[in-house]
C-alpha cells in the first residue's frame, strides 16, 4: 500500500513539475489563453495570435519576477 | 505517372514533414537531457504506435487526432516554455557558453531513467507516428495502394531518421545554454502549433506555419536576452 501511495505521489509530482514547473502563473495564463482560443474557434473568430502573445508576455513577466542570476564564481569540479 | 507512383511520392513527402518534426524533438531532447531515456521513450512511442496500428488497422481514421493533438501540444507547449524561459535567463546571464559540469549542476544528468526525456520523446514519436499512419491510410486506402503508401512512409521515416542520427554529433557540440534555448523554442513552437490545430484552428500555410512560430519565439527570445544583458550590465555598474 505504501509503495502504491508513494508511486502515485511520485507520478503526481512529476506531472506537476512537467506542466507547471517553477512558475505556475505561466502555465495558468497559457491554459487560459488556450481555453479562450478554443471558444473563439468555436465562434469562428481567428485568435491564433493569442496563445503565442500570452506565452511571450508571460515569459517576460516570469523573467522579470525571477531574481537576476549572479555571475558564476564556481570554478567547477577539480579534474 | 502511375497511380502507385503518385501515392508513393505523396505519402513520402507528407511523411517527410511529420518525420522531420519527430526527429527534431528526439534529437533536441536527446542532446539536452541524454540519449538513453530519450531513445527509450522513442522506442516506447513506436511500440505503442505499432500496437495501435496492428489492433485498429485501417479504422485508425476513427482515432480523435484533434483531441490527441490538443493534449500533447498543450503538454509540449507548457514544458517547452519552461526550457525557453530558463534558456533565455541562462544565455542572458552566461552567454552561449556551457559545459557538462553546468549540466550536472542543473540536475540534467539523472541516474536511472530520466522520465522527462522519456515522456517528451514518447509523445513526439506517438503523435507524429499517428499522423504518418493517418497519411498512409488516407492516401493509400483511398487509392487502393496501401502497400505503396506504407513503403513511402517507412522510407521517409528511415531517411529522416538517418539524417537525424548523422546530426547527433554536431548537435551535442552546441553549448548547453544555447541548446536549452533552441530546444525550448522548438518545443514551444510545436506545442503552440499542435495545441491550436487540435482545437480546430486551421493554419493558413499548414505545417509551414511552424517555421513562422519558431521565428516569432526566437525573435522574442533575442529581444529578452538583449534586455536581460542590459539590465545585468546596469546592475554590475551600480555594484562597482
Amino acid at each position: 500500500m505504501r509503495t502504491v501511495v508513494s508511486f502515485v505521489i511520485g507520478v503526481a509530482r512529476f506531472f506537476y513539475g512537467f506542466i507547471f514547473g517553477d512558475d505556475w502563473r505561466v502555465a495558468a495564463a497559457v491554459l487560459l489563453a488556450l481555453i479562450i482560443t478554443g471558444l473563439s474557434v468555436a465562434n469562428q473568430i481567428a485568435a491564433w495570435w493569442l496563445v503565442p502573445a500570452i506565452a511571450i508576455a508571460m515569459t517576460w513577466v516570469s523573467l522579470r519576477r525571477a531574481r537576476p542570476a549572479q555571475p558564476s564564481t564556481n570554478p567547477g569540479p577539480r579534474r | 505517372m502511375t497511380g502507385a507512383g503518385v501515392v508513393l511520392i505523396t505519402t513520402f513527402l507528407a511523411s517527410v514533414v511529420e518525420a522531420i518534426e519527430m526527429v527534431i524533438i528526439v534529437l533536441g531532447v536527446g542532446a539536452a537531457r541524454g540519449w538513453r531515456s530519450t531513445l527509450l521513450g522513442a522506442a516506447a512511442g513506436l511500440a505503442v504506435l505499432t500496437v495501435i496500428v496492428a489492433v485498429v488497422g485501417v479504422a485508425i481514421m476513427a482515432i480523435p487526432i484533434g483531441a490527441l493533438r490538443t493534449v500533447i501540444g498543450t503538454l509540449l507547449l507548457l514544458f517547452g516554455l519552461q526550457w525557453y524561459r530558463k534558456g533565455i535567463a541562462r544565455v542572458a546571464a552566461r552567454g552561449l557558453a556551457g559545459s557538462v559540469e553546468q549540466r550536472v549542476e542543473e540536475g540534467h544528468v539523472v541516474s536511472g531513467t530520466d522520465w522527462t526525456a522519456f515522456f517528451l520523446s514518447f509523445k513526439g514519436v506517438l503523435l507524429e507516428g499517428l499522423e504518418i499512419a493517418l497519411i498512409v491510410v488516407s492516401f493509400g486506402a483511398t487509392a487502393g495502394q496501401l502497400g505503396t503508401a506504407i513503403f513511402g512512409a517507412v522510407a521517409a521515416v528511415v531517411i529522416i531518421g538517418a539524417v537525424g542520427f548523422a546530426l547527433k554529433t554536431p548537435v551535442v557540440r552546441i553549448p548547453r545554454s544555447a541548446l536549452q534555448l533552441i530546444v525550448g523554442t522548438l518545443l514551444t513552437s510545436f506545442g503552440t502549433f499542435w495545441s491550436l490545430e487540435g482545437l480546430g484552428m486551421t493554419w493558413p500555410q499548414s505545417d509551414l506555419d511552424i517555421v513562422g512560430l519558431i521565428v516569432l519565439y526566437a525573435t522574442a527570445a533575442g529581444a529578452f536576452i538583449a534586455l536581460g544583458r542590459r539590465q545585468r550590465q546596469r546592475m554590475l555598474l551600480r555594484a562597482t
